[in-house]
């Protein structure tokens, strides 16, 4: 079905008004797009591991989530929802249940790439027909911006500080796309805000609908953690694509297809710039930093072309 | 008629579960339970039961696995031992404070290090405190009656707690007995459907789960989970009742050995109260006063019951199988003693640390427990804090 953005914007929202997300949040937008993606006539049932988007949606005892949801623990969002999806397949069998689920999660980059990594994984290669979506903004957002597998090189956080003798994180974010993907599961995708959310509205739909086990590694600013100014969030997502530093592709059933190939690649620069993580690297004689970070992306993306030729 | 069989331990468990067929279960492999799920996964293999297996990548998953099945509306159970439960740990609180009714077969044993395959209660004692009930099997036919019991106590309204349904590794996992089972459309008919009341995969009403609650909310979120340990005391006295109907065996919150008259007593849970059971009987033969409390019911803590079954003995030595390393004492001791004071019962106690690790616990080990209540008894010793049984010198 072609992409509808008036049709799409006029579904109701699954995510509710009214809860305590931060202005300007990129997790809750990336939230309530994926479920936008659901069918109206589907009933879904939402995880959340432990983060930001769990103790401002589900303040006891209000709930923001229209749809039946569980937040167990920070790092077991995975398991928690094949135990859920396996209920829905038992409970189907003896026809106890009747209609239509959808099992969708939401975690940060902590619950994701880190803590909750063990228990992803596991979900991801048991095959369960759920989707997890990691919003990820890459640090520990909710105790405060530290350091998380995902943030990446030269940022500063308040576990890596920039210092006399600190440039920030030392290391390179963790791939954790191709990792998922390296699981053999039916889909998979990066995507992050852009223009309509037509990307991420289709791959999440896409998502939601093939059958087995998927999942969406999804860029979503914190205004908080990356110091930019809050309105521009758009404009630094689409950097972030344009710059090759966060490149939209898929792996379906295997296969690596790129979304978008910019017609001019720009320099990292024009990403790192507007944050104030990245604002120690344009100081004088920091400019070997960033030719250092502008290889690392030229590095990744040609890793990514040469995947996706295949 | 019953099924006159003979069965290990772990058999008996998974033959309970073959008999209930329940909806969903996650395990991870762990030395001694490892067997029952195997056994279950068997079972649906062969089309013997439709119960969805998840095999899961840890017992923290399993754990968190069973936790969303059962919020989804399932019937859901897990099994592991020692170092499988403490993986788990921070997820007990968690099923315990989301009043979600499964149940954990655990296979009891040593809490490493140094890393030890063999029984001892450190595993279900260090999660004695995150609001679960813990029913404690002596023998195969207590571990097969006890897991028959268990959903019935677990989803009673009153309740909904997670039930750890508990027997003692190797000793009675693996041992292999003469039990008595009850006829499957019995055990089905005991057990009954569940139907929850809320569920996550109820289409007429959403259901949300775990909530961030703030100071103003946490403390009756505790206070609740209390209320409901306090009413499973009723519903386990109930469902014994009706299980002795089906059944013909009585429980209750624990059992009296020849403790009417007893002089000594010794309080234990657990398989080691067969062998305590012989050394009673030998003494009782040379006229020696000797009586056995038995404790199944660990949580909810039956104190005041315990306490009252005392009263009249002159010294009783209370039974730790696991330490808690107070420097003071056990996890039973401390209860039972503390229960004792809070009703007025003013006994001579000691309080025992034995088979920890598998250490053999023999007719001897009970007999040389006794002649120390005796002395103590008749104020030829002293009582101690605590004592070992058995440790080499």
């Amino acid at each position: 079905m072609a992409f509808n953005f008036k049709e799409v914007m006029n579904k109701p929202e699954r995510l509710a008004p009214g809860h305590r997300m931060c202005a300007g949040c990129g997790g809750t937008i990336v939230a309530r797009t994926v479920l936008r993606a659901l069918k109206p006539e589907d009933k879904a049932v939402i995880g959340n591991a432990t983060g930001c988007m769990e103790v401002s949606t589900f303040m006891y005892p209000y709930t923001a989530w229209e749809d039946s949801y569980m937040h167990n623990a920070f790092e077991n969002a995975g398991a928690t929802l094949s135990g859920i999806e396996t209920a829905y397949n038992a409970l189907k069998k003896k026809g106890k249940v009747t209609e239509n689920y959808k099992f969708i999660t939401f975690g940060g980059d902590g619950g994701t790439y880190d803590i909750g990594f063990q228990s992803l994984s596991g979900a991801m290669e048991r095959n369960h027909d759920m989707v997890y979506v990691c919003y990820d903004n890459g640090a520990y957002m909710n105790t405060g911006i530290q350091r998380s597998s995902a943030t990446p090189m030269y940022a500063d956080t308040t576990t890596t500080p920039v210092g006399s003798q600190s440039v920030g994180k030392m290391q390179n974010r963790k791939d954790l796309a191709s990792i998922i993907a390296s699981h053999d599961v039916p889909y998979v995708a990066q995507s992050t805000l852009l223009g309509t959310m037509k990307d991420l509205y289709e791959k999440a739909e896409k998502a939601i609908y093939t059958p087995g086990a998927a999942f969406l590694n999804v860029m979503a600013p914190c205004p908080r953690g990356w110091r930019y100014d809050t309105p521009d969030i758009m404009k630094i997502c689409k950097l972030a694509v344009e710059t090759c530093y966060w490149p939209l592709f898929e792996v379906v059933e295997g296969k690596w297809i790129l979304n978008y190939e910019p017609k001019k690649k720009l320099p990292i620069e024009d990403f790192l710039r507007p944050q104030g993580r990245f604002a120690h690297l344009f100081k004088p004689g920091n400019e070997e930093l960033l030719a250092q970070y502008q290889a690392e992306v030229d590095r990744r993306w040609e890793d990514l072309l040469f995947k996706c030729s295949r | 008629m019953s099924i006159r069989e003979r069965m290990s331990g772990n058999e008996a468990v998974a033959y309970a579960i073959k008999q209930i067929n329940p909806d969903v279960m996650p395990a991870f492999p762990i030395t001694p339970s490892t067997e029952i799920p195997q056994m279950v996964s068997t079972f649906i293999a062969n089309g013997e039961i439709d119960t969805e297996f998840i095999p899961v990548e840890s017992e923290h998953s399993s754990m968190s696995a069973t936790m969303g099945a059962s919020a989804a509306g399932a019937r859901a159970l897990t099994a592991t031992s020692s170092c499988g439960l403490a993986y788990m740990w921070e997820l007990l609180y968690v099923a315990a404070s989301d009043r979600l009714p499964l149940v954990l077969a655990l296979v009891n044993r040593a809490l490493t290090g140094p890393i030890n395959i063999n029984c001892d209660h450190s595993d279900s004692m260090s999660a004695r405190d995150a609001g679960w009930i813990q029913i404690y099997a002596e023998n195969n036919q207590e571990a097969y009656d006890n897991f028959i019991q268990s959903f019935r106590i677990s989803e009673h309204p009153d309740v909904m707690l997670p039930f750890m349904a508990c027997q003692d590794g190797f000793i009675t996992s693996h041992a292999v007995e003469n039990i008595e089972l009850i006829e499957t459309d019995k055990v089905k008919a005991f057990v009954g459907d569940y139907n929850p009341e809320n569920y996550l995969l109820n289409a007429e009403m959403p259901m949300a789960v775990g909530p961030y609650a703030t100071s103003p909310f946490y403390m009756e979120t505790k206070m609740n989970q209390r209320l409901a340990m306090k009413n499973a005391k009723k519903v386990i006295l109930d469902v014994a009742a009706e299980f002795e109907k089906i059944s013909g065996r009585k429980y209750g919150f624990f059992e009296e050995y020849k403790l009417d008259d007893a002089e000594i007593a010794i309080v234990i849970m657990g398989s080691a109260a067969g062998t305590t059971k012989d050394a009673i009987d030998a003494l009782r033969a040379k006229g020696i006063k000797a009586g056995l409390l038995k404790i199944r019911v660990f949580r909810p803590f039956p104190g005041e019951e315990i306490a009252e079954a005392l009263k009249n003995v002159k010294a009783v030595a209370i039974l730790d199988r696991a330490e808690s390393f107070s420097a003071c004492g056990g996890p039973v001791g401390s209860e039972v003693k503390a229960a004792m004071f809070d009703t007025g019962v003013n006994v001579k106690a000691v309080n025992y640390f034995y088979g920890i690790g598998g250490r053999d616990y023999t007719v001897e080990s009970a007999t040389s427990v006794f002649e120390d209540l005796m002395k103590i008894a008749d104020g030829s010793m002293e009582p101690e804090n605590f004592k070992y049984v058995g440790l080499r010198k």
